[in-house]
């Protein structure tokens, strides 16, 4: 139950290779913060930092207003949970449980106490007295959360927690992660992870990491609704934002921008005068495009694939210019419209500007 | 002929026969005896494939029945004779036995081979877990490794003459040449010692070299099996708050105790049959004896076949079900 501060943190190996640099982070306590970014961005060394199994090679990490750099992990009042579940797998899912208080050396009562509350908490009391190996993988996850809620640690940190797990587990374990995080509301947690659902699910607020550094933090919906650069708004939301270049050709509050590719676009990004002209990108989702006949249209192109989903259907368009291959989400099934041109349309609060990279509404 | 020739003519000889066994009883069978045609194609596949392994395993049941079984049931029944003058037997019942059992020598030899057993195995593999954790985070850990299994690669009788050398004493006057004497008398040592002479501490010197052997062998397996345990169990640990100590006696060992177990008995099973370094060191002499030279002795020495055999048929009794433990841990360490 505490807040977490960290200051200019960095990771640098052999003092020259950088994997992180000036991570600035403030976690509230009871908010569970999810830690996102393509594989290689230091999301796992940057909580195994904070866990203490890495050194802090810059900068300052504080759990609770005490600066821990050099506190070993045990001190640090946090409990973690692997990927691989990292259970003992000589010792029954009791002794699992309570290995850290005998460590601690607490009163055999004591461990008794919060081996079975977790235990309740977890649904694991039939299966105490098992050996790991005896365990399906679901099982296994929550012994791991056992092993650490008994600890009653400050901070909880779970590192691709799931990632084991199959399909159906993979949901069932996050909703039970979700509602572990309601019964506790006063806990802090990070998570770690590289699935967008569980993220956006699970985050009370996520963070993306990339090039070394924090792209954006934000909630769900703010890096859903408000990307603050090209590379959120690629990577949060299945399919992938679609980017589109252009030049502006209408300032005020509400920016219109004629696309290199044939459309207009307008969005409800506010612009000033001195903007009249710029070279940006627009971004539109995929599932934020709709078909229209009219003149008024961002977008035309051929459908050169369909993908009926059922309950979406993908068109994935020819390349246009040097634009990315433009995808539209349309609702329902529209299998009909392959090969044919279609023009596609988005409302104005959909439609994101970039300039640089950068989004024009964060300025 | 050249002894050479005569040599390269057995491997030859030894090589093509098994060869040519494999390949003409695997012929014979398919194309002569149960041939895959006609009316009875089927059934005959099927009869030539139950007869298949048996034909494979023939020449190895053979040289194990002949050299092996057929071996100890002869020394059993031995060990129940004694031979008299004139190619002539006579059944003694257990009298070998009790001979042997009122004797201070056989005795001697039993109370030298426990302790061997106690003592050895355990220090083996303790020394070997040690340097192999050790040696595991050092950046010339494997320089260390292979001078540590380096003595594996040596005989007992080579690593006997050794140890010799090291316990050699010289007279008070001339320098020393035992680099253990030479220390005793440089950390205050009165005068040189006989080490090899000293009764009942004189095992100790003899067990070290063995264990100087085994320790080695004991290391590369441990070594190898505390690379498997996964990290993450460590680092939980860790995090659990276990110190180095905790982690490795708690999380670590119990995570190779099978192997503990396989490299334990295996060792044991060494040391029972230990033979080489004590025939080569003292043979058997200032109480130093165990059971293989005690049985060299009888057997070779003495020619007392009858209780030689006896004395072999203990051994095996002692080492039996050591074996029988080993090979079942390690087939579950398998699975």
């Amino acid at each position: 139950m505490a807040d977490l501060k960290l200051t200019d943190v960095a990771k640098t190996y052999g003092g020259t290779v950088d994997v992180l640099k000036n991570i600035n982070l403030d976690i509230k306590q009871g908010e569970l913060i999810v830690f996102v970014g393509p594989s290689g961005c230091g999301k796992s060394t940057l909580l195994r930092m904070i866990a203490g199994l890495e050194k802090i090679t810059g900068g300052e990490l504080q759990i609770d207003g005490q600066v821990v750099n050099d506190v070993p992990p045990a001190q640090r009042g946090i409990a973690m949970v692997f990927q691989s579940y990292a259970l003992y797998p000589h010792m029954t899912v009791r002794d699992n449980m309570s290995f850290a208080l005998k460590i601690a050396k607490k009163s055999p009562a004591e461990i008794d106490e919060a081996v079975s509350r977790a235990a309740k908490i977890l649904q694991l009391d039939e299966y105490l007295d098992r050996l790991p190996k005896a365990l399906s993988g679901g099982q296994r996850q929550r012994v791991a959360i056992g092993r650490s809620i008994v600890r009653d640690p400050k901070v909880y940190l779970f590192d691709e927690p799931l990632s084991n797990l199959d399909a159906a587990l993979r949901v069932a374990t996050r909703i039970e992660i979700s509602q572990l995080k309601e019964s506790m509301p006063d806990s802090t947690m990070v998570y770690v992870t590289h699935d967008q659902v569980e993220a956006m699910t699970l985050a009370t607020r996520i963070v993306v990491l990339a090039n070394k550094g924090i792209a954006q933090v934000g909630t769900p919906l703010e890096l859903y609704e408000r990307p603050e650069n090209e590379f959120v708004a690629q990577f949060i939301g299945s399919p992938a934002m679609n980017l589109l270049s252009g030049e502006i050709v209408e300032t005020g509050a509400q920016t219109s921008v004629k696309l290199t590719a044939g459309g207009l676009a307008k969005s409800a990004v506010p612009t000033q005068a001195s903007d009249m002209g710029l070279k940006v990108n627009i971004g539109i989702r995929p599932e934020d495009m709709v078909e229209t006949t009219g003149d008024d249209y961002a977008f035309e192109g051929k459908v050169n694939i369909t993908e009926a989903l059922g309950e979406v259907t993908l068109l994935y368009f020819d390349r246009v210019g040097d634009n990315d291959a433009v995808i539209g989400k349309l609702p329902g099934i529209h299998a009909d419209l392959r090969g044919r041109s279609v023009r596609m349309a988005a409302t104005p609060e959909k439609v994101q500007i970039f300039h640089n990279g950068r989004s024009l509404y964060y300025r | 002929m050249h002894p050479a020739l005569q040599g390269l003519l057995t491997i030859f000889i030894g090589v093509g026969g098994c060869v040519g066994y494999f390949y003409g009883a695997n012929l014979f069978l398919d194309k002569v005896l149960f041939k895959a045609e006609g009316p009875n194609a089927g059934r005959n596949i099927n009869r030539a494939n139950m007869i298949r392994p048996w034909l494979f395993l023939m020449p190895a049941l053979l040289a194990l029945g002949i050299y092996l079984a057929y071996p100890v049931v002869a020394t059993l029944r031995l060990s129940f004779l004694e031979r008299l003058p004139g190619n002539e037997y006579a059944f003694v019942g257990f009298d070998n036995y009790t001979k042997m059992f009122a004797e201070p020598k056989f005795m001697e030899a039993l109370r030298n081979n426990i302790l061997w057993l106690v003592i050895v195995p355990a220090a083996a593999t303790g020394f070997g877990l040690l340097a192999a954790q050790l040696t595991d985070r050092l950046s010339w850990g494997n320089i260390a490794k292979s001078i540590i299994f380096m003595p594996m690669a040596i005989s007992f009788v080579g690593a006997a003459v050794i140890f010799k050398l090291i316990y050699e004493a010289r007279p008070e006057d001339v320098a020393q040449i035992g680099i253990l004497n030479h220390l005793y008398l440089l950390f205050g040592g009165a005068e040189p010692q006989q080490w090899l002479q000293i009764p009942f501490w004189n095992n100790f010197f003899l067990m070290a070299v063995l264990i100087w052997i085994q320790t080695g062998f004991a290391m590369v397996i441990l070594s190898a099996a505390l690379r498997g345990i996964p990290e993450e169990t460590v680092e939980a640990a860790i995090i659990d708050g276990a110190n180095p100590f905790q982690i490795f006696f708690k999380i670590k060992i119990p995570q190779i105790m099978s192997t503990i177990v396989v490299v334990w008995t295996t060792i044991t099973i060494a040391t029972l049959k230990v033979f080489d370094i004590v025939f080569a060191m003292t043979n058997g002499q200032w109480e130093t004896q165990v059971m293989a030279n005690y049985m060299y002795d009888k057997l070779f020495r003495a020619n007392d076949w009858g209780m030689g055999s006896a004395s072999a048929m203990i051994i095996m009794l002692m080492v039996t079900p050591i074996l029988v433990w080993n090979v079942y841990n390690a087939r579950k360490e398998m699975q």
